[in-house]
């Protein structure tokens, strides 16, 4: 079975790597990159939690080829902090204790992230809408969607000021 | 294991040839095909990505109408706002599919050529009297966007061929169309049954052109000549809303299954037949 050259941009990095055609954004990002964050819940795009951008597009990483990320930029939860410093999501997220076993969390944040980029006022409802298809089985979605109209407000104080 | 290649074709002469190959499979977003793979469903030899192919990505206005590359992913549909204010039936039809994540990848052609009979875009485009432009070896061909899928999983495509865009027809003053689906939760699901209603009307409101189709009701989407011609003729009254229901349960031939039984679904059908043309009448400036 022949490789695929892949050349993409991962978190602002230029980054390459051998890839086999039928192997998925989100294993290549895991096994190739060891960029671990992202998980992997159904394979099949129910979950949401392998969710990282590409060129500013939400996606499942489970639902991409690898070699379909030739030349595209894309975001994972690795390059949500920056400089040491967490995100005013990911901040959120531990004040509201918007998290337990922390599997989907990843997901939700660039999903999440996405949402905050597109429409940095969202709803309540428009934000449950967006997270839809992101799952969580233990700490439920009140949680998380008071943390993210929080760190919403938050970011455009920040924009204001 | 069979040997996966992946291909990338950048025009339509060479994604055609690509899938003329014994085991090609084509592939837009990839949300139903990478499902099915990676279930063991399908064991292609060659993936063969159309989003490269010229054309297949981005939406015009041309001659009146819109052409949509028929591998553009839904999100972007639903940022068009020349094509949401001329045909938001079809794009919230697209918009319903899946999840945000799903939404940046699905595609009008993947929704159509996986030819699920409960495919939320397709009703909506058939009531549009949509074409697709079909590419393949032999050259083009114009396809009505019913004509595809021949039966669950199976469409009247060749070897090599694939749909490279969708076109919709330019619009008459005081057209609009909807869609509806039932889903038993508010989101993330597949329809029960859905209903896709597009009207013309005249200064006065009459009916002049009217077209609707069903999904999840029989083996494919069916274009109901029937419903479409109880509508033309009238506004949208209380006899006329009757006449469409009676019409739309009439053509109904669905399977009982685990989202509904055949009683359910019938009558699903008539009740979103209805809704669907208010809401399209209310669109085109008409007053119920």
């Amino acid at each position: 079975m022949s490789k695929l050259h892949v050349s993409t941009v991962v978190n602002g990095d230029p980054v390459e790597f051998l890839s086999d055609p039928g192997t998925t954004l989100l294993d290549a990002l895991r096994d190739e990159l060891n960029l671990t964050g992202s998980k992997e819940g159904c394979g099949s795009g129910d979950c949401g939690a392998c969710s990282v951008i590409v060129d500013g597009r939400l996606v499942c990483s489970c639902l991409m080829l690898a070699a379909e990320a030739e030349g595209k930029r894309v975001e994972t939860i690795e390059g949500l902090a920056q400089g040491g410093r967490l995100h005013p999501l990911q901040q959120k997220f531990l004040e509201h204790a918007a998290l337990q076993c922390g599997f989907c969390t990843p997901g939700l944040l660039m999903a999440s992230k996405a949402l905050l980029d597109a429409n940095p006022d969202p709803t309540e409802t428009e934000a449950r809408y967006w997270l839809a298809g992101n799952l969580c089985r233990c700490t439920g979605y009140d949680k998380v969607i008071r943390a993210v109209m929080d760190a919403a407000a938050d970011l455009r104080q920040a924009r204001v000021s | 294991m069979s040997q996966l290649a992946y291909l990338a074709p950048s025009t339509p002469e060479a994604a055609a040839k690509a899938l003329a190959a014994a085991g090609a499979r084509p592939m837009s977003g990839g949300t139903d095909l990478l499902v099915q793979l990676r279930a063991g469903r399908i064991s292609p030899d060659v993936i063969v990505d159309l989003k490269q192919v010229a054309g297949a990505v981005g939406v015009r206005e041309e001659a009146g109408g819109f052409v949509i590359g028929a591998s553009t992913s839904s999100a972007v549909l639903g940022e068009h706002k020349a094509l949401v204010a001329a045909w938001p039936g079809v794009i919230e039809a697209a918009n319903l599919i899946g999840s945000t994540q799903v939404q940046g990848r699905a595609s009008l052609a993947g929704n159509l050529c996986n030819a699920s009979p409960a495919a939320d875009s397709v009703p909506a485009m058939v009531a549009a009297r949509a074409v697709c432009v079909v590419v393949g070896p032999d050259g083009r061909r114009e396809v009505p966007v019913e004509a595809i899928a021949t039966a669950p999983g199976k469409t009247s495509l060749t070897p090599g061929e694939f749909v490279l865009e969708i076109r919709l027809p330019p619009r008459p003053a005081r057209s609009s169309d909807a869609y509806l689906r039932l889903i038993p939760r508010t989101e993330m699901d597949i329809a029960v049954v859905g209903a896709g209603v597009n009207l013309t009307l005249d200064a006065a409101g009459v009916i002049t052109q009217a077209h609707v189709a069903l999904g999840a009701v029989a083996p494919t989407v069916l274009l109901v000549a029937e419903a479409g011609a109880a509508l033309v003729g009238h506004k949208l009254d209380a006899d006329t809303l009757a006449r469409l229901d009676a019409a739309a349960r009439a053509a109904c031939r669905p399977i009982s299954d685990k989202r509904g039984t055949v009683e359910y679904r019938t009558k699903i059908a008539g009740v979103l037949a209805q809704r669907a043309a208010t809401i399209a009448y209310q669109r085109a400036g008409g007053q119920a």
